[in-house]
Parts: C-alpha cells; sequence; structure tokens
C-alpha cells in the first residue's frame, strides 16, 4: 500500500495541449507514471506524447479507465476543471498544479468535494510522488529516492529542500504530498497525516508548514491523539511582520496575533513532534526518530 | 489589493450602500473648494493604505475654510507610516448617536465566506476580536447558495443591534455581501457604520480588499488599482512593474529565492545565522534570464541592502536561465555594487554552475553556507 498514488495509478491531464501540461505529461511518463488519457474540450481525437485526448474528463476516465485526474488548466478556468473532475465517480483523486485561481471558486469547488468522497490535493501545489512508482504534478523526480519516510508540505521549493538533505543523507522518502500554499486547499495536513498513519510503508513523516492560518495548529491536536508514527516538523516565516503576505496567498500574520510560526512551533513540540531550525536539524530529527 | 477608501467608498455607494457626500482633492486649493461645497462640518482624510490614519493625524476635522485650509496643508505632503500622502478625502462629517461594525471576508479555517455585524464600531475590531469574541456575531455563508436574507438578520439579532435600524444594517450586510460576491472581494468592511439621531445608517469609513488573482476578471477594479498607485513606493511601484512579490523588511541581507516557502525559509536562516533580511523576493516558478536580472535590479536599488543572496532550488525554474540572468545582471558593472553570493540545486544546476561568471559572484554548495556568507559579508560592509 502506499499513499493516494502509486504504480497502478491511471492518471489523466486536464490541459493536456497547453504548454505546461504537455511538458509535465511527457515528464510524468518517463518517470514511469500511468498517463492514460488528456482532457481539453474542443480537443478530443488529438493525441499528445502518444496519449489520446478526450473533450470531457467523463469520457476519458470511462473509456481508459483512469481513477486519478491532474489539473494544469489555466487560473481562470481551473475552477471549472475541478468541478468537472469531481463530478466524475471514477476518479478518486484529483491534484491541481494551478497557481493563483480566485479563492472564491476554490471555496466553491471545496464546498463541492464534501459531497464526493475524493481527495483534491492543491491547489497551487507541487503534487504528490511516490518515488519509485509514480509521480503526479511538476516535482523533480530525480531528487527523490525510494524510502521509508513520508512528507507533507505547504510549499514546493522547501519540499525539494528537504527531500534533497534527506536524500544525501540516505534517507528514501515514501510518498511526498504537496498540500499546496493557498488559503483554501482540499487535502489538508491533518487529512496527510491520517493517510501516513495508516501506511505501512511510512515509519516517520517530515510535516513541512508556515505561517497563516491554523492548519498546523490543528495538525500538532490530531499528531498528539492519533498518531503513533513520529512527526518531524519544520515552519517557514519567522522572520515575517505581521499584516505582510509573504508570496503564497495563505501565508500572512493576522493583525491580531494567530498563525505565528511561534505558535505553530509551540503546538507541534508540546504535541511531541521536534521542530528544525533549519532544513539540515529536521533530517537530524527525522534521523533520531527512525 | 486594497483599494483606496475613496474608491471604496465609491463601489459601496454604487452598490447601494449610504456614505457621506465626499470628493477628492490633491492640492489645498482644491480641498477648500470641496469642503465649501459640500458645507461645515468637513473631515480631511488622507488617502493612504494604512490603518490607524486618526491617531497619526491624517484625519482632521474642520468647521470653516481657514481650518479647511490649515488641514490640508498639514495632511498633504505628510510622511504616514512611510508613506507621502498625496491626495486627501473632504467628506461631510456626519453627526451620529452610535456606531457599528459590518464585514464580510473568507474563513479560510472552513473555507467558505463569513458575515460579520458587531456594536463595537469605530475602533480596532481586531482588538475587540481578541478581547471579546462573543462582541462580534458571525454567520458563514453557504458559497454555493450566497447569503439568504434570513441569515443577515441573524447576525444582526445576534449582535444585539437596536431594533429601530436592524432592518437597515441587514440590508447594508446583504448589500455588502453581494458586492464582495460579485466583485471578488477578500475583505469587505465597513467600520464604522454610522447610526444618525433619525435612525438612518450611513458608511463612513470603507474598506475593500480584492482578490488578486481575480482582478483578471474585474476590469474596473483593475484600473482603479492603477489609478491609486500614486501612493506607492519606488521599490513597491518596481516590484508591480516586474511582477515580483516582494516585501520590504528592514535588515541589510537582501534575499532572492524561488518558491514563497524556501524564500522564507532563507530569510529564516539569515535569522538564524545573525542577520537581518532586508526583503522577502520571490522570483516564482520557471523564471528566465531576464526575470532574474530584474530581481537583481530590485534589491540593488534599495539602499539598506548590504549583501545578497541567491537561492534557486529549481523545479520548474532551470539553473542555466538563472545564471545566465545573474551574469546578465552583473556584467554591466565595472564593480559588482554589494556582493553576491549564490546558491542553485535542482534542475540544470550543473548547466548553471558551468555558465556563472565565478569572478563577479561568490558560490556556495549548501543553503546554510550561502546564507552564512551573505551574513559575513554584510557585517564586514557595516563594520
Amino acid at each position: 500500500m502506499s499513499v493516494l498514488v502509486d504504480e497502478d495509478s491511471r492518471v489523466i491531464v486536464q490541459g493536456i495541449t497547453g504548454g505546461e501540461g504537455k511538458f509535465h505529461t511527457e515528464q510524468m511518463i518517463e518517470y514511469g507514471t500511468n498517463v492514460v488519457a488528456g482532457a481539453v474540450p474542443g480537443k478530443g481525437g488529438q493525441e499528445v506524447a502518444g496519449v489520446p485526448v478526450y473533450d470531457t474528463v467523463a469520457e476519458a476516465a470511462e473509456a481508459e479507465d483512469a481513477d486519478t485526474s491532474v489539473v494544469f488548466v489555466p487560473p481562470a478556468f481551473a475552477g471549472d476543471a475541478c468541478f468537472e473532475a469531481l463530478g466524475v465517480d471514477e476518479l478518486d483523486l484529483v491534484v491541481t498544479i494551478t497557481e493563483g485561481i480566485p479563492t472564491q471558486d476554490v471555496s466553491r469547488v471545496y464546498r463541492r468535494l464534501q459531497e464526493t468522497d475524493a481527495y483534491l490535493v492543491g491547489p497551487n501545489c507541487p503534487g504528490v510522488i511516490t518515488p519509485g512508482e509514480a509521480k503526479l504534478g511538476i516535482l523533480p523526480g530525480n531528487i527523490f529516492e525510494a524510502g521509508r519516510v513520508g512528507l507533507v508540505s505547504r510549499s514546493g521549493t522547501l519540499t525539494y529542500q528537504v527531500v534533497d538533505s534527506l536524500t544525501q543523507r540516505g534517507i528514501g522518502q515514501s510518498t511526498a504530498i504537496g498540500i499546496g500554499g493557498d488559503p483554501i486547499i482540499g487535502t489538508s495536513f491533518v487529512e496527510a497525516l491520517a493517510l501516513f498513519e495508516q501506511d505501512d510503508k511510512t515509519d516517520a513523516v517530515v510535516m513541512c508548514g508556515e505561517i497563516g492560518g491554523e492548519d498546523e495548529e490543528e495538525a500538532a491536536a490530531y499528531i498528539d491523539e492519533y498518531m503513533t508514527t513520529p512527526v518531524a516538523g519544520f515552519i517557514a516565516g519567522r522572520t515575517a511582520p505581521p499584516g505582510k503576505r509573504m508570496g503564497h496567498a495563505g501565508a500572512i500574520v493576522s493583525g491580531s496575533g494567530t498563525g505565528t510560526a511561534q505558535s505553530k512551533i509551540d503546538a507541534l513540540e508540546s504535541a511531541g513532534a521536534p521542530v528544525g531550525d533549519t532544513p539540515e536539524e529536521v533530517v537530524d530529527n527525522v534521523e533520531d526518530l527512525l | 489589493m486594497r483599494l483606496h477608501e475613496y474608491q471604496a467608498k465609491q463601489v459601496f455607494s454604487d452598490a447601494g450602500i449610504p456614505t457621506p457626500a465626499s470628493e477628492l482633492a490633491g492640492t489645498v486649493d482644491e480641498a477648500v473648494a470641496a469642503a465649501e461645497e459640500i458645507g461645515y462640518p468637513v473631515a480631511i482624510k488622507a488617502q493612504v493604505h494604512v490603518g490607524g490614519r486618526g491617531k497619526a493625524g491624517g484625519i482632521k476635522l474642520v468647521d470653516d475654510a481657514d481650518e479647511a485650509e490649515e488641514a490640508a496643508e498639514d495632511i498633504l505632503g505628510m510622511d504616514l507610516k512611510g508613506y507621502t500622502v498625496d491626495r486627501v478625502l473632504v467628506e461631510e462629517a456626519v453627526d451620529f448617536v452610535n456606531e457599528l461594525y459590518v464585514g464580510v471576508t473568507m474563513d479560510r479555517g472552513e473555507g467558505k465566506p463569513v458575515a460579520m455585524v458587531s456594536t463595537r464600531g469605530g475602533v480596532n475590531i481586531e482588538e475587540v476580536a481578541e478581547e471579546d469574541p462573543d462582541a462580534i456575531a458571525r454567520e458563514h455563508i453557504d458559497p454555493a447558495f450566497g447569503m439568504h436574507p434570513y441569515q443577515a438578520r441573524k447576525a444582526v439579532y445576534d449582535a444585539g443591534v437596536d431594533r429601530e435600524i436592524a432592518r437597515d444594517v441587514a440590508s447594508v450586510l446583504t448589500t455588502l455581501y453581494q458586492l464582495w460576491d460579485d466583485r471578488d472581494g477578500a475583505d469587505a468592511e465597513i467600520n464604522p457604520l454610522m447610526v444618525t439621531s433619525d435612525d438612518d445608517v450611513i458608511a463612513a469609513d470603507a474598506v475593500f480588499n480584492v482578490d488578486e488573482d481575480a482582478l483578471f476578471r474585474q476590469p474596473e477594479l483593475q484600473e482603479m488599482e492603477e489609478e491609486g498607485e500614486f501612493a506607492e513606493s519606488e521599490l513597491d511601484q518596481k516590484a508591480d512593474e516586474y511582477g515580483f512579490d516582494y516585501v520590504r523588511l528592514s535588515g541589510n541581507v537582501g534575499i532572492i529565492g524561488n518558491g514563497a516557502g524556501l524564500v522564507m525559509t532563507t530569510l529564516d536562516l539569515v535569522d538564524h545565522y545573525g542577520g537581518e533580511p532586508a526583503n522577502f523576493l520571490d522570483v516564482g516558478g520557471g523564471a528566465k534570464a531576464d526575470r532574474i536580472a530584474n530581481a537583481l535590479d530590485m534589491v540593488f536599488s534599495d539602499e539598506n541592502v548590504d549583501s545578497v543572496v541567491f537561492n534557486i532550488f529549481g523545479g520548474i525554474t532551470r539553473g542555466d536561465e538563472v545564471a545566465k540572468g545573474i551574469n546578465q545582471a552583473l556584467e554591466q558593472f565595472d564593480e559588482i555594487p554589494k556582493p553576491v553570493v549564490v546558491r542553485l540545486a535542482g534542475t540544470n544546476w550543473e548547466e548553471g554552475m558551468e555558465i556563472l561568471n565565478e569572478d563577479l559572484v561568490t558560490v556556495e554548495k549548501t543553503l546554510e553556507s550561502a546564507v552564512q556568507r551573505a551574513v559575513d559579508y554584510a557585517e564586514e560592509v557595516e563594520a
């Protein structure tokens, strides 16, 4: 068993005919991902990277027996693309890479998500990878190494930084999930941690959070109560001043002092998850936990 | 993106929310003329994006032309928390008996909008939220259905608003929600919503923050943003022009990186190694050489910067493009203005290292050593 994606996943790419969609479809296939179809309105009948394209997600899912979709659709249309994917029962995972989707659109997608049994990862995320089996999204496959540490992060490049450090110290990864840096996201830290807790291939989890919101505090409460798999934490944005948005739409410390790096660090540490000051310290902590 | 008060009032007023008579003025003469036309007393209010304008002397009440002239002279050109005031709103002073708060925002934890009402308006609502959260009535809205009128009424009753004005306040809240929904609001607030002795309600201040990501479908608000840029600093204007996520901070180590989480981590490491970050600058994903050169230009333009650290972990972004951009930006100088430390990892980093002109920069292999080196350089300059 692995988390969310494995070598048997059958993947649709929405927006496969666009520049990003095409490039990353090729990368995913090269990595070994089973990309079985593309879906782009008006482009049905074409072929991209050797993969047949359909006009609708439903058609693609039915014809190619797909269970997963990756969304590379531009922000103005990405909310609609998510709705389309969530409306297809066969799909149990939708990974949305697109950055910059209007928050009100995401709020409606999130509302729709509650009516389904599917997982939505993202938006504005690097994707999901089970090293050696399959990757969904834009993560650079070459830095990952198959192993037993799970990783969940709000930031793409920070994920790469930590994974690179893990790999260089000979610590492989079971699955890495980039959950995205937007104010509203589908799969939360808590849901990702629950998946790792149930995964017999994961012996420890690295959780990379950042300022803004209260997801990390909720995750800490979950760790405290339910997790038997040890967790090592990292929180970005200690030096961020209140009221300033630090790149990610979600990364803003509110004026009233919630969502600070310190409150997140304190919550994780009191839940028994050590928080490293630097990415290298995170890897030290993982070594201790294993 | 935050609209100026005068712009937000225009948007609210167009939607049917009562606002005081007002006029924008850029000179003392214009301000006095506007005051004469509106009729005294009037308030003269600085139009800059800072909170607490009143306490900082950016809002003055005046009763005649002499006072209006004096106040406009004081406020126009003044420095308000780093912003130079070059426009004021001249506004009818409303005689009120009560001040309320009305707002709509996205509750990110719940993933849905929330409408808020409080009878403790006219003060810093964040403080109220912290000291006495029950003083703010909250009603979550299902984004699939929008706000029903009963929900607006419920919020108003829960807040304990007087019966005489409850209908009007509920109507303002309904309109505010609709506006927030139609115009891709992030936060919409009226604080205070003044209640007059005749039981009329009127929006004495107006805040409207628009979701930047939705500006593509809000052309009118996009225009307002451009028109409102007069109060931005030179660096902010440059960041807008180049399209960077850039935040100015108080230190002297300039930071450029890709990806918000990694850039924040770089800032934190600068602090960890005893330095002080000068800025947050995220070049974003897939940056090409020109964009990298623009980023260096931005950070060099900040006179507080003593050294620069470049931290790129390529996914979509390619190391060779980054190296080209750094060369391009630095080769134009006879002498490099500030020492630059470069750390490249990820996609095409080896190609990047071959291209990078190592006579112009200091190369470090790891994130930690790069940050340490940049902090050392900044300390040397300061010493």
